[in-house]
Formats: C-alpha cells, structure tokens, sequence
C-alpha cells in the first residue's frame, strides 16, 4: 500500500497581488502587523537577544565578580580553554547521553499515552488527561528531590520493593555510582517530562483528518499498517515539535543534577559546568563562555532538526 | 510642635529609627530572638530585622556574593560560615571593624573563633557562635570493644573496633563540604594542611598536598571508606544520615556535630527513638591519625559580617557587640543547640546542664584546626572534591593530582 497524506493544494495566486508586486492592502497589512508585533518583538529582544549579546560580550573577559579591579580582555581564551578541558568533553558526552535516552524512552512512551488519551472514553478524556499531565505541573525540583528519597539508600523504599530484581539489594547505593545515577536521573526526568510530550503528540494525533484513516481500513490496512503509513506521516510535524522542544530542555537538564548527585561520579552536565564557574566559582567571564557555547549548541540542535525532519513550520501551519 | 505633628503623621518617632538588616543562616528561632532583644536594649537607636539566607553554606555565599558585588545597600548584618570571611574582606565587601568593637569582641574568645574571624592578622568578622565535631560514641560498643575512650583514640583504632563488634563507624564520605571537613581534620592531625602558605595572587599559593603528611591522610581516609565499618551508601553519607545511623541498632562510632545530641533527645521526646539511645551516647576528642600526633578536630560556625554598603556601618557594628554578648551566646546555645565562641559561656551552669559535653565542645574548639584560610575557598573546595570523592579510591597519589588541579584552575587555565 502506498503512503496516504492529503493531496497536495494547488497553489493559486491571490486576485490582488499579480506579478509579484505588492498591493497597498498587502502593504497596509504589513504596516498594521508591524505595529501590532512591534512591542512584543521589541520586549523579546530586550530579555532574550541584550542577555545572550551580554554574556559573548563577557566571555571574552578575565573577569572575577568579587575582583572587578583586575577585569581583563583575553579575547578567545576562555573558550580555548574550556574546549581543551576534558572536563568539557565529559560534560558534553553524559549531557548527550541523557538527552537521547530520555527523549527516546519519552517519544514511544509518550506517544503511548498520546492514543491512550485519544481513545478514551469522551466522558473519561479530561481525568485521563489531567492525571497524566499531574507529572509536568510538579516543580523539576520538588520532583527531583521525591525520586532521590525514593532511591536513597537511608530513607529510600526502591531498595526494599524491588529486591527482586537482579543486581538491586538492601544496599544498592544508587546515587554512588555514574550508571546507577544516570538511571536515576533519566528516570525523573522521563517520569517529569513525558507528559509534555504526549500533549503534543496528541495534537498532532487530532490532526490527522479522520477521513484518510478510514480510506485505508476500506483499502483493508491493518491497525499497524494505519499508524505507520497513516498516523505517523501525518503528524511529522507535531513529532518534530514535540522531538526538537524535549531534545533542547533534555539538553539543558541541571535540576535533577543538582539535587540529586550535585555532580558527583560524573554525573555534571553543560549546564552544571556553566552553573560552577558562573555562580559557585563567581568567575563570570569562564561561566559565560561556558553558556555561549551551550547557547551555540543548543542553536545546533535545533537547526539540524529543522533540516533533518525537512519541515518547514510555515507549511505546517498551514500558511503556504 | 514638630514631634508631635510627627506623630500625627502616623509613623511617631520608630519612623527614624534605622531598620539594620540582618541575613541569618537558617536555625530554630535564636537568631530572631536575639535581634528582637538587641533592638530593645538598644533604646530606639536601631531596629534589627531578620532575613533568612539559603539552608545549604555554599548557597548562602552565592546569595551574599551576588548582592554585595552588586553593592545592595540592604544588607547592614550577615551570618558568615567560617570559611567566607577572606574572600568577602579580599573583596572589600566588609565595613572595617571599629578598634574599640574589635577590641569588647575578642575578649575571651576561644582561639579557633577568633582566628576564623581575621584575615591578614586582622580582625575583619565578629566571631558569633563557633561549632567542632567530636567524636561520638556508643558506651556499651566501646567497652565490648576494650577501648579506653578516656585516653585519645585514633583512627585505626576506631576501624579496628567497628569491625569487631559488627557495628558502623559513620562519617561523612558525601561529595560535599563535609568530606573537604573530614580531609582538613586528617591532613592537620598528620602535621600538615591543604595550603602551607596563602597569597593575595592566586597563582603564588603554597599548596601543601604533595606532602608525606598529605598521603598519611590520604591513607586514613581510604582505609575507613573501604573498610566494612562503614554503610553501604557511604559515598553519599551526609551529617543526617550518619547520625540517622548511630541512631539505629548498627550506631557505633561516630565524627559528627554536636547538633546529634539535641536530635537524639528530640527523637526520644517524639517518640521515635528509645530512651535508652542517647543514655548510651559517649562523647570524646576527635580521632587522631597516629598516637603520638595531637587530633585536629574541625572547626565549624558563624562570624558576623557587616556590609561595607551598609548605609548605617557604626549602627551595625554595634548590634553585632549586642549579639555577640555572652548572655546571647549562652542563651542560643541552650535553646538552638549551637556552641558559643566565648570561652566563658561554658562555665554558665545553664549550659553546663543542658550540654554535659560543654567541656569536650570547650576543649575541642580549642584544639580545632579551620579549613583552609583563602578567597579562592570554592576553588579550593572543588579541586579537592573532584580527586578526592569518593573516599575509598584516594591513594598516594591523589594530593599531587588535586594540588596540580588547584594550580590550573586558580591559574584559569582549567575548568572546574
């Protein structure tokens, strides 16, 4: 059976706009959209764009916060420094390592729940719903600490309920190794996050026009064959969304880190590492340096999945 | 005429009285009651008001650092951890102490305290409240074991004993301050210390850990961590959960605070823990490395700063001298459980009731030995937890290693 999307749209021309000349309607528009976005866009780059500018601007200083007098330039330094430390390297490789585990056990779990919520019963779909999203509404922190009581080896219970399962004892000091606090540390975070992922999926799910499915149970595919050449194509973009927003929070996890091992047995991410040297070490230059280079990773991420999935957002709106 | 218009206007005369500001590190109320008692014996001339800074040491630095490096006007008072006061005076955030309020504060304060309190021979924090670790231990555990615990005990000794009775000997093997207080207890007792000479450039330091007393301390350290007297979740044990241990039936010997006292009574009064717990607690001088080389117990507790952005610094420095008087010492140790700075305080026979160890905590402050003196502490502090967590795989080898990481990282050529 052949892949079933909606037909493509002709594309047409608007009346008023012939020749790729712009009508004083488009033009109005565009002046009316201007200053209706203006403010916003304007507040946007004053939080988001004078911060990032700051910290390029800082990460090419020597600069100490509790020794302003002896602020100096050193221009690359910083970053020559940070990318010839293994430590960076380290970083980089477990910060990488819980990103694809947790957004992978998320994407098929979350998916999961996404047709669970999605089949369910109209009369049960908002306590389905709202019991599953419970998970996203606790505070990373709070529920950061709960798993660490949970997995500790004094006040912990893990160790008493699953000593049934092989290499798990009395005494298994969870948080007293790499593996077994990554374990840790994944497991919270999929636990917090994958709700938020199956949201998003279930509003590609609603997306996808019933009508294709029930085209293809009359060509007589499966269940399976419906998901896979149906479903899924249907909702790229809603999984590209879903994938790209949980890879760049996966990417930036510090809370768990923080409470949980507070970097010990290697356990310190990108964004423990900046947090050290920043706001521990007060060493602003080094810290900031730290945070471009996450910034710049981040970007990175976000731009290969953009031309990975070969998505363009504005189609998927709808707009083009 | 214009008092009284003043006074119609609402605010009577507390409206000029100056508002001190003082950022405490959290505790059970003491530090609250004694502003408010300071305020009033100050007769209207100040008015102290509390705010409570994070529970963690190293978070209460972030906040004070970040203010006062901002130059926030609204810190007039801080409760400092003994290991802040250098980099706080190196970084001229701290209002020089008066000579005449150097002079009242320092009278009779135990050595360690005062120390805490100067830096580059001068007094620049007003020594508070001072705390050590002693070594705790169960009666009945060391006299099944035949230790004399009237006599100085060492660590080897301590290992040797746990093991045979079966029971735990809880210290503090977790990635955090409490291992760099452990370490600076060892490395002291063995004769030496993690920085032999301090220095205004970081680069010029005097670094001590590549040092036979170094290793010696080294060696200590693993041979506890990988002996069977400690718990399994060792690499994570904090000061809660040891005392949570020497609270349980495997509690054997103990280096802790002496807050686990007050805990333990605290427990038998909610009923959570048997009477008969605490009556067999024993208390003594903190271990030694060798026998024939005096302990080095840690020394712990708070100094008063104030803010050199303090709109009202003389004010300031006066409520400290208020805060600090042996009355208001004697008192928070009682009620708060937090040993006093001032000598005198343990001869208050209130004190003496209350704490029956006053004269270990006395004779352990004034043998204590503080963590390394420095502005660069939390470089410090993190080299040395990065090579030396966890505990059981340190070796001969690890003080060099953790000396080159300080070199690098103080030199800014290494990330921490």
């Amino acid at each position: 059976m052949s892949q079933t999307t909606l037909p493509p749209v002709e594309k047409t021309q608007p009346v008023s706009a012939p020749g790729g000349t712009i009508s004083d309607r488009s033009k109005a528009e565009r002046k009316l959209g201007w200053m209706l976005a203006g403010p916003a866009f304007l507040v946007m780059l004053l939080v988001t764009a004078y911060p990032i500018l700051q910290a390029v601007y800082y990460s090419l200083f020597n600069y100490r916060l509790t020794d302003p007098e002896n602020r100096s330039f050193n221009g690359l330094s910083n970053y020559w420094v940070i990318l010839t430390d293994q430590l960076w390297w380290t970083s980089v490789a477990i910060t990488l390592l819980i990103t694809v585990v947790t957004v992978a056990v998320e994407l098929v779990l979350g998916f999961a729940l996404a047709l669970v919520m999605a089949k369910a019963l109209s009369s049960i779909r908002p306590v389905v719903r709202a019991s599953i999203l419970i998970p996203y509404a606790v505070i990373t922190v709070v529920s950061a600490f709960a798993w660490q009581f949970a997995f500790r080896i004094d006040t912990g219970f893990v160790n008493n309920w699953f000593t049934w399962l092989p290499g798990v004892s009395d005494t298994t000091d969870w948080f007293g190794g790499t593996g077994t606090s990554l374990f840790v540390i994944c497991l919270a975070e999929i636990w917090k996050t994958t709700p938020f992922i199956s949201l998003l999926l279930l509003a590609g799910l609603a997306q996808v026009p019933e009508v294709l499915q029930e085209a293809a149970k009359v060509d007589g595919a499966t269940r399976w064959q419906r998901m896979w050449k149906v479903t899924i194509p249907n909702m790229k973009a809603a999984i590209m969304v879903a994938l790209l927003f949980r890879t760049l929070d996966a990417f930036r996890v510090f809370d768990s880190i923080y409470i949980m091992t507070a970097g010990a047995n290697n356990t310190e991410s990108v964004s423990f590492l900046a947090y050290r040297q920043t706001i521990a070490r007060v060493e602003i230059g080094l810290g900031s340096a730290v945070s471009v280079l996450l910034f710049l990773a981040v970007v990175l991420i976000a731009f290969l999945f953009i031309k990975g999935f070969k998505i363009d957002l504005a189609q998927a709106r709808g707009e083009r | 005429m214009a008092s009284t218009l003043a006074a119609c206007g609402g605010g009577g005369s507390d409206s000029a009285t100056p508002v001190l500001n003082w950022y405490i590190n959290p505790d059970s109320g003491g530090q609250a009651a004694i502003a408010e008692r300071c305020s009033e014996e100050s007769g209207g001339a100040y008015t102290i008001q509390v705010s409570q800074l994070p529970r963690e040491s190293s978070a209460q630095r972030e906040q004070l650092v970040r203010r006062l490096a901002a130059e926030d006007s609204s810190i007039d008072i801080m409760s400092l951890d003994v290991v802040f006061p250098p980099e706080l005076a190196q970084a001229g955030f701290l209002a020089p102490v008066p000579e005449d309020i150097a002079q009242e504060v320092s009278e009779g304060v135990l050595e360690g305290a005062l120390q805490s309190a100067t830096w580059e021979d001068e007094l620049v924090t007003i020594p508070f409240w001072a705390n050590t670790q002693l070594l705790w231990y169960r009666k009945s555990v060391a006299e099944a074991a035949g230790l004399d615990m009237t006599q100085p005990v060492t660590w080897d000794q301590l290992v040797e004993a746990a093991e045979s009775q079966g029971v735990l000997l809880s210290a503090q093997g977790r990635r955090a301050e409490s291992l760099m207080v452990w370490f600076n207890a060892l490395i002291e007792s063995a004769g030496g210390s993690i920085i032999e000479e301090n220095s205004d450039n970081p680069e010029d330091v005097q670094w001590g850990l590549s040092s036979p007393e170094s290793d010696r301390a080294a060696e200590v350290m693993a041979t506890v961590a990988n002996s069977s007297a400690v718990g399994a979740g060792f690499t994570t044990s904090s000061e809660d959960t040891s005392a949570t241990e020497f609270e349980s039936d495997a509690g054997g010997f103990m280096v802790n605070w002496p807050f686990v006292y007050a805990r333990a009574q605290a427990a038998v009064e909610a009923g959570t823990l048997d009477a008969s717990v605490p009556e067999d607690y024993g208390w003594a001088l903190y271990p030694r490395v060798d026998a024939d080389s005096p302990a080095a117990p840690p020394l712990g507790g708070i100094d008063l700063g104030v803010s050199a952005f303090s709109a009202h610094p003389d004010l300031a420095y006066d409520a400290t001298a208020c805060i600090v008087s042996d009355e208001n010492q004697a008192e928070y140790m009682i009620t708060n459980g937090n040993p006093a700075s001032s000598a005198a305080v343990y001869d208050d026979p209130e004190v003496q009731e209350a704490y029956p160890m006053a004269d270990t905590i006395r004779e352990s402050l004034e043998a204590a030995a503080s963590r390394p003196q420095t502005p660069y502490y939390s470089e410090v502090l993190g080299s040395l937890l990065r090579e030396y967590h966890p505990p059981g795989a340190v070796d001969d080898q690890t003080g060099e290693r953790a000396q080159e990481l300080m070199q690098a990282v103080l030199s800014g050529e290494q990330l921490l």
